[in-house]
């Protein structure tokens, strides 16, 4: 017995709910910041120690440079995803929208955007670093980064929020999370690695990535759609 | 004679579907006693409380341990429901099933002939923690829970808010609120939505007796007004003189059901 029977009327339906419960979401980031200020340091952690681990004016630091920014923001946005659903468990206020008649798929794509639009701020924040740090210059078609960018972020964020909400109540779900989301995410994280250092070095035409990542985000964003009811009303 | 009465039941509404005071009209067929003939009395205008919350062998397992051990019940609309047992009785797991937050492993429950997830709109679910975000204020938080049911619109917020006894401009989080405050935003989430049927999980815990007096009137005004209440409590004295039934649970079964809380007070002495 899922919520599938639920009804919903115009006033509660799937992009009403979305949009209200992604302002509650970035109404209460704003007020706590808990998961910005944690990426933040993370990341900043990431690229210190890195500056110093290898001679980053080097020619070889641009073919490396593009591995290192994703794999500092796939481990920051699992901050940021874990923090997505402990605020629903705090107080059991999951329950309060389990037996509402709002459209289970609302509260999925809303923290997904969620998480996209905080993990997005923390990239346009560190980015500016990277470049500085690592003496970067772009020598590929530098527009291609956004599309990269976009669809690398969202393939982050629609699993990790998918089994970020699949782990909520396992008893080590910080540990969990981790466990099944990066596996998962080879394909996605390969694309992005490879399509950012495809650009940065201009060797090679970065299309075949981007479409990779498109492919990508369009079968796990449905995938996560149609199964989320059921992860949102399990026991 | 009586005996020989059949009755004919039209209803009004669907037959055989479980509505709160649906009318009936009746035919009263009586057999003519040394013929095949009867005769049938005048219509007969009535109006019956129908079931419309029932509980049918209701099994909830968690792993090995069972919460609920086959409970069967009928619980009548329009009436004050309190629900009595130790810890481990089965109480919240039955308000959670009857919220549809607890899928039983077997058995059915049936809210005005639906399904609990079906019937959510009619249903007004409270537990024992708030299920309030603590770092938006009371009207932040009722507001985000109208637009889940499709409420629009700061007025209905507003009024519950003083119906429970709260001030709807109050701008602090709902995590400074004492615990009676959080309790009674609680009741306001509840019945936000106006449901025909509210489930209380101890509503009156850690709540002064004062509070608590006048939550149990506002529950009192809300069943006079219609409104089916189920309340799992602990303080049964509490509730004497305004429930109209306790349901005392044991072990997953409920185990007897009394007009008063004396007398479930008296068998809870005795166990």
């Amino acid at each position: 017995m899922t919520g599938s029977q639920k009804t919903t009327g115009p006033e509660n339906s799937l992009w009403a709910v979305t949009v209200a419960t992604l302002r509650k979401d970035i109404r209460l980031e704003w007020r706590s910041k808990d998961a910005l200020n944690s990426m933040l340091f993370f990341s900043l952690l990431v690229v210190v120690i890195f500056v110093f681990s290898f001679d980053p004016l080097a020619e070889e630091s641009r073919h490396i440079v593009g591995g290192l920014v994703w794999v500092a923001f796939l481990f920051a946005a699992v901050v940021a995803l874990n923090q997505t659903w402990a605020r629903e468990l705090r107080n059991q206020v999951l329950d309060a929208y389990r037996v509402s008649p709002a459209p289970a798929n609302a509260l999925f794509l809303a923290k997904a955007l969620g998480n996209f639009i905080f993990v997005s701020v923390l990239e346009a924040l560190m980015t500016p670093l990277f470049v500085i740090f690592y003496n970067l210059r772009v020598l590929g078609p530098a527009w291609q980064l956004i599309p990269i960018a976009g669809l690398g972020t969202w393939a982050l964020v629609v699993n990790g929020t998918f089994f970020a909400a699949m782990s909520l109540r396992t008893r080590s779900r910080e540990i969990m999370l981790p466990l099944l989301l990066f596996p998962i995410s080879i394909p996605a994280v390969l694309g992005m690695v490879a399509g950012t250092t495809a650009v940065l070095t201009g060797d090679n035409p970065a299309h075949f990535y981007i479409v990779l990542l498109l492919t990508y985000d369009v079968v796990f964003t449905t995938a996560c759609l149609a199964l989320f009811e059921t992860i949102l009303h399990a026991e | 004679m009586v005996s020989a009465f059949t009755w004919l039941s039209l209803d009004e509404d669907v037959k055989l579907k479980p509505v709160n005071r649906q009318r009936e009209f009746r035919i009263g067929v009586v057999p003519i006693p040394g013929s095949q003939l009867v005769g049938i009395l005048p219509l007969i205008v009535t109006e019956t409380t129908a079931t419309p919350i029932t509980v049918s062998n209701v099994i909830k397992q968690f792993g090995r341990f069972a919460a609920l051990r086959g409970v069967t019940a009928e619980f009548d609309a329009g009436r004050f429901h309190a629900i009595l047992g130790d810890n481990g009785a089965g109480k919240t797991t039955l308000l959670r099933a009857l919220a549809g937050l607890a899928h039983p492993t077997s058995g059915e429950i049936s809210i005005f002939g639906k399904s609990p997830n079906a019937a959510c709109r009619d249903l007004g679910y409270m537990a024992h923690p708030s299920l309030l975000y603590d770092e938006m204020s009371g009207m932040e938080n009722l507001r985000y829970f109208a637009g889940l049911y499709g409420i629009a619109g700061d007025g209905r917020c507003a009024e519950v808010i003083r119906a429970v006894g709260l001030d709807p401009e109050l701008t602090r989080g709902v995590g400074q609120y004492s615990q009676g405050m959080r309790q009674r935003m609680s009741l306001a989430r509840a019945i936000l939505q106006d449901p025909k049927v509210l489930l209380l999980d101890e509503p009156f815990s850690n709540v002064d007796v004062h509070s608590a007096r006048e939550m149990v009137g506002l529950l009192k005004g809300m069943r006079d007004a219609g409104k089916t209440v189920f309340v799992v409590t602990h303080q049964a004295l509490l509730l004497d003189g305004v429930a109209d039934e306790f349901v005392w649970m044991q072990a997953g079964q409920i185990v007897d059901r009394t007009a008063t809380a004396a007398r479930a007070s008296s068998r809870e002495e005795l166990q």
